[in-house]
């Protein structure tokens, strides 16, 4: 990916919110990144159009899915520093609590780093990380630098 | 367009005619309901794309596609009980090869077993042949969930 290219050459490589501006997908979600040190915690801001069920109303179970899929992929770009965006090959959700109408955040952590493919788990949660809204674990296809 | 209250072939078994939000705004649209099996479509649109320099929709609009489809066919199966609530438990995507950029996906989704609590769901998400798929995904969902419960 260009952009990752481009961030490495002036060395901003870790600057993994101009990254995530360059995914059009992830912009369209309104997804941002917080680092603190090697700590990243993605952010969803609530906003209508991420509504799946508006009688609760509840976020929608696929932006759910969405969210912890990007919040995988940014961890391990930051941990792998891999110059491609990593190919998902599975992702299995477990759906937790049903997502209120507001701020949601991500954590991921690589469980196992092979030389071809990545274990990461994800958690999302709302006002409380202890009771996280939906979790994830999947395996993602990795081109080494 | 999926709002629209003249769609050729709607299946009455469906609720609305109108898709979540997030289904809007992903721009899906419902197809047809064949041999119990419900087809959505997803038109490519550049506010899809995950990588920029090859312009591949990302895989979490597959996912987003196939909960969304996943989620609706429940009631087309016999055992749907009208009026019934349901939350997704799980949903598990296997991605196959990435989607061809600048042409249409499809999902087609089969509520294949209804139990008195859970409904089973797998879907299929394919560009042009079924048989050769971008993804596929099964899910389950928890049928009847406490809104909807009689109080004791």
């Amino acid at each position: 990916m260009k952009i990752l290219d481009e961030l490495r050459r002036e060395g901003r490589a870790d600057d993994m919110q101009s990254l995530v501006d360059h995914i059009p997908y992830a912009r369209f979600l309104g997804i941002r990144v917080d680092r603190k040190g090697t700590e990243i915690t993605t952010i969803l801001p609530f906003d209508a159009k991420l509504i799946g069920n508006t009688t609760l109303p509840a976020l929608h179970g696929g932006v759910i899915g969405a969210f912890l899929e990007l919040t995988a992929v940014i961890q391990l770009l930051y941990s792998t520093q891999c110059e491609r965006l990593p190919k998902t090959v599975d992702v299995s959700v477990d759906y937790l609590r049903s997502g209120h109408p507001v701020d949601t955040y991500g954590r991921a952590t690589v469980t196992r780093q092979g030389r071809r493919v990545a274990n990461v788990q994800a958690e999302i949660w709302q006002e409380e990380k202890s009771k996280p809204i939906a979790a994830s674990h999947g395996h993602f296809l990795l081109t080494p630098v | 367009m999926s709002t629209d209250s003249n769609i050729e072939g709607w299946d009455e078994r469906l609720p609305t005619r109108q898709l979540p939000p997030h289904g809007q705004a992903l721009g899906i649209e419902y197809v047809k309901v064949e041999d119990g099996c419900l087809f959505l479509k997803v038109p490519y649109a550049e506010h899809l794309v995950g990588d920029p320099d090859t312009g591949i929709i990302h895989g979490g609009v597959i996912t987003a596609a196939m909960d969304n489809a996943s989620g609706w066919c429940t009631r087309l199966n016999s055992d749907f009980v009208e009026g019934q609530s349901m939350a997704t438990l799980d949903l598990r995507i296997d991605y196959m090869k990435p989607a061809t950029p600048h042409k249409d996906l499809m999902v087609r989704a089969e509520c294949y077993k209804m139990t008195r609590n859970i409904a089973f769901v797998r879907a299929t998400a394919f560009q042009e042949d079924l048989l050769d798929p971008v993804a596929t995904s099964v899910a389950s969902f928890m049928m009847g969930t406490p809104s909807e419960r009689k109080p004791a």
